[in-house]
């Protein structure tokens, strides 16, 4: 169930994510949820799009340096307090959140959100028994 | 006629008794003197300076009466001032790479060439070539002394020969594989890009004929040679010579691979203190300085090579009795001062090769706010990148103690993406110090 996102390393430099923007455009992909993790150093550009394989097979052809890491989606009502009760619910059963993004497209009914914990099928699990809706790469390529 | 058994190129020679060797080198030094005397007046000037006359120059241990020569002294002799014959003897020239300052141009006539060619057949003996061999040149050709040098010791044993100069790394891997190279002699740097480029290529390591590498021309470790060897499936010898005193061949290492054997019946080498240039003992650390015995056209004595090392004489157990190099330490013209403490790119490498990492690396020396700045990027290993910096900073966080126990010193590591440290086809340059370009006197 888990969905696959995209991490590349990006050097901090001038222009160094224009090659990565670039490949991804000119692969003809889209960009559906995306953060950045960032030291003094480097960055690391996390990317949630229709199509990885397309998009790693560009990123590398432009010396991009990528990696594919499962992370967990979830959509969640779009309301007060939805993502407090999924957080509530991981915290409960003492699954930590690594990182976690919202998606740049929404659904009028959910919002989506990405999440990053150390086990994706014992934290899907629970989600699961909790009522908490998760999000498929099915899902992602039809948004 | 020489005749090739498997063991010695020149056997007479490389395993000649020290006594004897002694004696060899006492008869031509005395000879060389006088002729450079005659011949050099650069170094007559020296001489007669210094108060000493040729004659004065009865045993070998007189020698520390000579004045030195330095790279500057080439520097200001440039282009004619050292050659010790008419231009109508000499046949060739070389050149060094510059990269340290001014041209050095170095004359043969035809017995210099063939020395120096000898030197190098007796180096590619050692590392077991025969005339069965296919021995691919992958230096630079050229005024560097690295293509022709291979190339002239290896027609000397009656190897076959591919001159392939250096880079076109495609070209290389192509004959190396067609033609079934046996020996490949490039710098250490360029055989470790070999061997990766061979693994991009689906090559398991010493999927290939080689046997054998003669690697020199630039620094390497330990470690490094370990790498290559893995890699390419083959033992490693390393080869040490300059372009002043000839070119590789001036050293060269055997099968025990416990230091080079210095071809003493053409070189008389010295160990000294680099500060107040005292001859030290044999078996001290210091600054390496040789003096060409026979050389006709540009017969340098006590070149000082810059190059840190320890000379010893062991017996060693392939029979040669020439005495030993270790691998130097670096020259000191790399030596870098960094904080107040000496620093070799070797040492770097060192830990960088024991850490696990490959040997691409640049290290970036500058001075802010009158402090110095220590900075070294490293390319991580595929298998470290995922989601998070933490990994990486982690790693970092581990290389820098590693640095910090071996240099004394914290350099700040940056791990960047592989492949992205431009690789070396000839001399790798590793060092950027930018306290030069802006005239910081170190």
């Amino acid at each position: 169930m888990a969905i696959k996102q995209l991490s590349i390393f990006v050097q901090n430099r001038e222009g160094a994510l224009v090659s990565v923007t670039d490949a991804i455009a000119k692969a003809n992909v889209d960009i559906r949820a995306m953060s950045v993790a960032d030291t003094n150093d480097f960055g690391i550009f996390r990317l949630i799009v229709t199509d990885y394989d397309s998009a790693k097979a560009a990123l590398e052809d432009a010396n991009c340096f990528v990696s594919i890491t499962e992370v967990v989606g979830v959509a969640v009502e779009d309301e007060p307090g939805a993502l407090a009760n999924v957080v509530k619910v991981l915290a409960d059963h003492n699954i930590n959140i690594e990182y976690m993004y919202a998606f740049i497209t929404v659904s009028k009914k959910y919002a989506y959100v990405v999440l990053r914990v150390e086990d994706n099928a014992a934290a899907e699990q629970i989600l699961i028994d909790n009522g908490v809706k998760l999000v498929s790469e099915e899902d992602i390529a039809s948004l | 006629m020489i005749i090739i058994n498997k063991r010695y190129y020149q056997k007479e020679f490389e395993t000649m008794p020290v006594n004897e060797i002694k004696k060899l080198q006492e008869y031509k030094l005395i000879h060389q003197v006088r002729y450079v005397y005659e011949n050099v007046p650069y170094y007559r000037n020296l001489m007669d300076k210094k108060g000493v006359k040729p004659e004065d120059i009865t045993c070998l241990a007189d020698i520390s009466k000579l004045p030195f020569l330095s790279k500057d002294d080439l520097r200001e002799a440039y282009p004619y001032g050292m050659l010790a014959t008419d231009i109508k003897d000499c046949v060739r020239i070389q050149s060094t790479s510059g990269t340290t300052g001014k041209r050095v141009v170095a004359f043969y006539t035809q017995n210099d060439v063939d020395m120096w060619e000898d030197c190098v057949a007796r180096a590619i003996v050692a590392a077991g070539g025969t005339e069965d061999d296919v021995v691919q040149v992958a230096y630079g050709y050229g005024l560097f002394t690295g293509g022709s040098g291979l190339h002239g010791g290896s027609h000397k044993v009656g190897c076959l020969t591919l001159p392939m100069s250096s880079g076109n790394t495609e070209r290389q891997i192509q004959f190396m594989m067609d033609l079934r190279a046996t020996i490949l002699c490039c710098t250490p740097s360029y055989a470790a890009y070999i061997g990766e480029s061979l693994k991009e290529r689906g090559y398991k390591p010493g999927e290939n004929s080689l046997k054998a590498g003669i690697f020199g021309a630039e620094p390497w470790t330990e470690e490094m040679r370990r790498d290559i060897q893995n890699s390419l499936g083959i033992k490693a010898y390393d080869i040490y010579g300059l372009t002043e005193t000839s070119g590789p061949g001036v050293a060269y290492e055997c099968e025990c691979q416990k230091g080079m054997h210095i071809n003493e019946d053409h070189f008389y080498a010295e160990i000294i203190d680099p500060d107040t240039g005292e001859v030290l003992p044999e078996g001290s650390k210091g600054e390496l300085v040789f003096t060409a015995l026979d050389k006709e056209a540009f017969p340098l004595l006590r070149y000082r090579t810059r190059d840190i090392t320890i000379l010893t004489r062991d017996k060693c157990s392939c029979g040669r009795t020439f005495i030993r190099m270790q691998k130097p330490m670096g020259r000191s013209d790399d030596m870098m001062i960094i904080r107040g403490v000496n620093v070799f790119p070797s040492q770097i490498e060192a830990v960088l090769l024991n850490s696990g990492y490959a040997p691409n690396y640049q290290i970036i020396v500058d001075r802010v706010n009158n402090t110095d700045t220590f900075d070294i990027n490293v390319e991580m290993l595929p298998e470290d990148f995922s989601d998070t910096p933490k990994v990486i900073t982690k790693k970092e966080k581990e290389l820098q103690s590693a640095m910090k126990t071996m240099l004394g010193i914290n350099p700040a590591i940056h791990l960047v993406a592989p492949k992205t440290i431009t690789r070396s086809e000839g001399k790798a340059v590793r060092v950027i110090d930018k306290r030069k370009a802006i005239g910081i006197n170190i």
